[in-house]
């Protein structure tokens, strides 16, 4: 689905037993993957994984020579979180997955050792990871964050600053642990960030993935998750306020690959100004061995303004017959006149009444983050987005 | 001594099938302290002069006039009406998510009186209006209105009702899908407020059932877009018997 400006609810819901309306134009499992850049054909920007986007801004990062040496990290105490680095050739490389696209594999192709993130102990903690100071240079990266077995945490993975950069990012998340991994982009304006995050899931463990995306002149971030064993859970969530000049993208894969698995898909964003653009793709795939699967994913998009474009794109493929339910659901539209109308009739007045209802609207994710502080932090920089223009 | 005061009423609505007149010369006068009871079928206009007189762009008035005070309330944007002390308790409250019903509360009568009230206070005031209404605590820290049952999003209309402390009301079907017990809570908390404030009500209603704890000074019966008969409470256990049938609801609404 495409929608500009007009309100274009579109909703469905599928069951286990009726043959739903979604139509996949691939099956998504059958993707070509390599981690040789050289394996992939030069991008034209019509390939399906490529037509949102605007690939000519960013060609030095998916066909250019990039540098691929440390960059700088820099993590927060927190008891059993360490962080290190470890030679591409290393053992814990590669187990979350491999790249589906160019910029991915570019990425994989050319950097020299990776950042490894490694949770453990049963108690709750939260680190922040900020990469700053990346500069213009065209760059790659790759991070591994692994949570050891009913290991507990929140990851704040954080970029500031300028930055031409694509990268990989693998979450390995060990039986019974439960783990939060909140991406903030907080680039500069002119900032462009690609990134693949791939997550690994065992048997009844559970992650939070959180993605969020405030600046950045183009920001793609897509995170994959394989539901790799019975009882493993997803919560993908995303945040994005696109401002004038701005795209956002994130392009987010389930794949239901064991008995009992649940994903909840939830992205909301804001579009202001001219030329603010979205896009916002969601697969899930539930496999022939997923019985009992429990799926949803929404997208909503906000259009403040007049100029701008969100694009929402729902795919729903199913292998068995027994699941639990899967469904979804897209909608863009602006303000909900009705909301204004009830706020205004308790005597709030209409810009207030409008920020209001945007913050809520927003709201309802960050209010799933589950930290306080960054919770706080995050509706300030939202407030900020909204004054900004 | 306030007063609200509806002159001449003609209202139209923007259809798909083109404009469509709806209320069609509404006369009505409403001292503080006095309740109204305007009762009449589905469909003949009662939520329109609600949301007319709270100021819904939906709604265009095309001839007459509502005055508050003698000041002009047609002039007046929805925000300047509700704090001149207009308030609409919803036929079908909406939803807010995101937005908790403590901050929205605060951020309403911060609006109201033009500065944030005092904290300690304030908290009193809201925990005591939510035991009331028997409203459990828990409710001020979810998002307005979201997965509220039909009578719990009734309740929080009067626990604004109560909070907010309007000089006139109007209460769109406030009874329609209480059950007993709701209905009563619901009622003394209008009483509370007409008794406390000297509030004046416009109590909107397709059924008797209410009138039974809220005592109306007066009753109107509408019917295609104007009051058809107005009378006392008498006029209500008339209804409750005859129905609407009397005044030819069938022809009209057909119009
Ligand atoms: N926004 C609108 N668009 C189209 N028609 C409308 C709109 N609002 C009201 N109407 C029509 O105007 C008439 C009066 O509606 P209204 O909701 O005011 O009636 P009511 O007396 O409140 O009915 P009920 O007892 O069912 O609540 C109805 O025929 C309704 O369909
Ligand atoms: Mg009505």
């Amino acid at each position: 689905m495409q929608s500009t400006a007009l309100p274009t609810p579109e909703q469905h819901g599928i069951r286990a037993h009726s043959d739903g309306p979604i139509v996949p134009v691939q099956t998504r499992s059958e993707r070509f993957r390599s981690t040789d850049v050289a394996d992939f054909a030069p991008i034209t920007g019509r390939e399906h994984e490529w037509k949102y986007s605007p690939v000519a801004a960013f060609a030095d990062l998916t066909s250019g020579e990039l540098d691929g040496s440390r960059v700088e990290v820099e993590a927060t105490d927190a008891a059993g979180v360490s962080l290190s680095w470890i030679p591409r050739d290393d053992a814990r490389v590669g187990r979350a997955g491999i790249p589906e696209e160019r910029a991915s594999a570019n990425a994989w192709s050319a950097f020299g050792e990776a950042a490894l993130v490694e949770v453990a102990g049963e108690e709750a903690k939260t680190v922040t990871v900020t990469r700053s100071g990346l500069g213009t240079t065209p760059r790659a990266a790759h991070t591994v964050i692994e949570a050891a077995p009913f290991s507990q945490a929140l990851v704040v993975l954080r970029g500031i600053g300028d930055a031409r950069l694509t990268e990989n990012v693998e979450v390995v998340v060990g039986e019974g642990a439960n783990l939060t991994v909140v991406s903030l982009q907080e680039w500069t304006d002119e900032s462009v960030h690609l990134a693949s995050h791939f997550a690994r899931i065992g048997r009844d463990a559970k992650l939070k993935h959180i993605v969020v995306s405030l600046g950045g002149k183009v920001v793609r971030v897509n995170p994959s998750t394989h539901l790799a064993e019975q009882g493993a859970d997803v919560e993908a969530l995303g945040l994005y306020f696109s401002d004038a000049g701005q795209h956002l993208e994130q392009q987010v894969f389930v794949h239901h690959d064991a008995p009992h698995t649940r994903s909840r898909v939830t992205y909301k964003g804001a579009l202001q100004g001219e030329g603010a653009r979205s896009v916002w793709i969601g697969d899930v795939l539930i496999g022939n061995t997923a019985t009992g699967t429990d799926s949803y994913e929404q997208n909503r998009n906000l259009v403040l303004t007049d100029g701008t474009r969100a694009d929402s794109v729902p795919n729903l493929e199913i292998e068995t017959g027994d699941i639990e339910g899967a469904g979804h659901a897209s909608a863009t539209g602006r303000f909900d006149d009705e909301q204004l109308f009830y706020l205004q009739a308790r005597g709030i007045p209409e810009d207030e009444a409008r920020r209001l209802v945007v913050r809520g609207f927003l709201a309802e994710v960050v209010q799933q983050i589950g930290d306080a502080e960054l919770e706080e932090r995050l509706i300030r920089a939202l407030e900020a987005e909204l004054q900004g223009s | 001594m306030s007063v609200l005061e509806i002159k001449n009423l003609h209202v139209n609505v923007e259809t798909d099938q083109g404009t469509r007149e709806i209320l069609r010369g509404v006369d009505l006068t409403i001292r503080e302290g006095e309740i109204h009871a305007i009762m009449g079928p589905n469909g003949s206009g009662k939520s329109t002069l609600a949301y007319t007189i709270a100021g819904h762009p939906k709604y265009t008035v095309v001839e007459g006039e509502i005055l508050l005070d003698g000041e002009n309330v047609l002039e007046m944007s929805v925000d300047e009406r509700a704090r001149a002390g207009m308030f609409l308790a919803m036929q079908y409250p909406v939803e807010i998510p995101g937005v908790t019903v403590t901050n929205f509360l605060r951020t309403a009568k911060t609006a109201i009186d033009g500065e944030a009230p005092s904290i300690r206070t304030w908290l009193k005031d809201v925990r005591g209006a939510m035991t009331n209404l028997r409203m459990d605590s828990g409710f001020a820290e979810r998002n307005v209105n979201e997965g509220f049952s039909g009578g719990e999003k009734k309740r929080n209309e009067i626990l604004q009702l109560e909070l907010l402390k309007p000089k006139f009301a109007v209460l769109d079907e406030t009874d329609s899908g209480l059950d007993v017990d709701a209905l009563k809570v619901v009622s003394e908390g209008v009483n509370r407020a007409h008794s406390n404030t000297g509030l004046g009500i416009l109590l909107i209603t397709h059924y008797t059932r209410i009138l039974r704890y809220i005592k109306p000074d007066f009753v109107h019966v509408f019917v295609a877009g104007k009051i058809a008969e107005q009378g006392g409470p008498e006029l209500a256990d008339r209804l409750e018997e005859e129905g609407y049938d009397r005044y030819h609801v069938a022809e009209s609404a057909t119009q």
